[in-house]
């Protein structure tokens, strides 16, 4: 039970980029098009679900038992840079026309405080290795959501008549927001009605 | 106190060691072969991203040279020479015509020379002031002096001078083209590397109008055409703009012009 805790809480209340406002350079950067949100948002999944559970074993192998856990930001970091080049890599050999479209957001991921937060939520909120890996995935996933609810209604967006002033990043920040406000609907008590 | 610094420093350490073995071991298994070509093209253009050619950036123009089949005289900074390079890495025999142009600024009024029509106190860009009423100058064509052109130049070749006007550097010029885009009065042009004098107006009003709004602004007199006829001065709309195929002596109707506005660059710079 936990678990679909977990994953409804880091979906749709605790949404990373529409609740928490984590990650945002890659939803306003990469949401042109469905296509490439789509890998966009699988990549940041699988960076974020192995992040989090390579961090909580650097918390719980390395900084806890050397009592050095001030050294969480650091290693943490440390950590995700290194993910995020072998995805980088991975990405590059296994298919060069992602690894295109992505361009310039994939290192970014690097820098990504969506990867650094649930890292840092997760040790916080003391999961086990079990529980840390699942928010990673359900947390990409809210950001896989997102991002692709997003790039939809840009692909829209783009044949509708927009004011000059507001076409391009205006519009798509005015809609983010408009998505925020809807995923406010999301709570703790929508949470406790649905598994008590 | 001392072993949390030992702790903190051999961990990092390790960590950091071990991952970037990690990493070059899967960059060797995940190696991705790339054209050898596309790295030699790269080191003989000329490395400064300036964008002339459309692509983001030189690497990007060499990867689209071999990929893409890109024209091969786009690079404009390097001129013949890298495109001739550019050529023989390719296997191609590419020419190249047409001398080295760079961009210049066609305009020297100040707001001592020329009337402003209001005061501006706002951004220092060029196109937000023009977005006011076409600029505080009452004359259009000019240049408006807040240098959006010199913010954007790859290679700081727009300097303004203390008398207020904008002079491009025609040996630090490129011909990106940057400082024609950003304009909004449209006062930069392109002229031959080996031009020695410029018409510095680009307006195309009646004398009578341009006298009242600027004194060193192009009246269109013919008095230049007279004086140096061998100068291949031409003079359309109100505005002598010099034919740069003709190279008579331009002296004499540089110190016959009333508005003093045809200047020898060379006596300038």
């Amino acid at each position: 039970m936990t678990y679909i805790g977990i994953i409804i809480t880091f979906v749709f209340i605790n949404n990373f980029i529409l609740t928490q406002f984590l990650g945002l350079c890659p939803f306003i950067g990469v949401s042109k098009n469905v296509e490439s949100a789509v890998g966009m948002g699988f990549a940041v999944t699988f960076v974020m679900s192995i992040a989090a559970l390579a961090t909580w074993a650097i918390q719980n192998f390395i900084l806890i038992p050397m009592n050095i856990e001030f050294l969480q930001t650091i290693t943490f970091i440390l950590m995700i840079a290194a993910l995020v080049q072998f995805v980088e890599m991975f990405i590059q050999k296994s298919s060069p026309a992602l690894y295109k479209a992505l361009g310039i957001y994939l290192p970014l991921i690097t820098t990504n405080c969506a990867v650094l937060g649930i890292a840092l939520i997760s040790v916080r909120s003391n999961y086990n290795a079990i529980e840390s890996f699942v928010a990673g995935i359900a947390a990409g996933l809210g950001f896989l959501l997102a991002i692709v609810l997003m790039s939809t209604i840009r692909e829209k967006l783009d044949s509708e008549w927009v004011p000059a002033p507001l076409r391009g990043t205006p519009i798509a920040f005015i809609t983010g927001g408009l998505m925020a406000l809807a995923f406010m609907a999301f709570d703790k008590a929508l949470l406790n009605n649905l598994i008590g | 106190m001392i072993d949390r610094v030992i702790y903190a420093f051999l961990s990092v350490g390790i960590l950091g060691g071990l991952l970037g073995l990690a990493l070059a071991y899967a960059a060797k298994i995940f190696a991705v072969k790339k054209d050898a070509r596309v790295g030699e093209l790269e080191e003989n253009l000329p490395g400064i991203n300036c964008g002339a050619c459309g692509y983001p950036g030189c690497a990007g123009y060499a990867e689209a040279i071999v990929l893409e089949d890109a024209e091969m005289t786009l690079c404009s900074p390097g001129g013949p020479d890298v495109a001739a390079k550019i050529g023989e890495i390719m296997g191609v025999e590419v020419s190249v015509s047409g001398e080295k142009m760079v961009a210049q600024v066609m305009c020297r009024g100040t707001r001592e020379t020329s009337k402003t029509k209001y005061e501006y106190d706002g951004v220092e860009d060029c196109n937000a002031m023009h977005s006011s009423f076409g600029g505080d100058k009452t004359c259009p064509y000019g240049c408006l002096g807040l240098g959006s052109c010199i913010k954007v130049c790859p290679v700081d070749a727009i300097t303004k001078t203390d008398a207020g006007y904008l002079v491009i550097d025609r040996d630090l010029c490129i011909a990106c083209g940057k400082c024609i885009d950003v304009c909004p009065t449209g006062v930069i042009k392109m002229i031959p590397y080996n031009a020695k004098d410029i018409v510095a107006c680009n307006s195309t009003d009646k004398g009578g109008l341009v006298r009242k709004y600027c004194s060193v602004g192009c009246i269109g007199c013919k008095i230049c055409d007279k004086k140096s006829p061998e100068g291949g001065f031409v003079i359309e709309n109100f505005l002598a703009t010099i034919d740069y195929s003709a190279d008579g002596n331009r002296a004499e109707a540089i110190e016959a012009c009333p508005a003093k506005c045809i200047i020898d660059l060379d006596a300038v710079e």
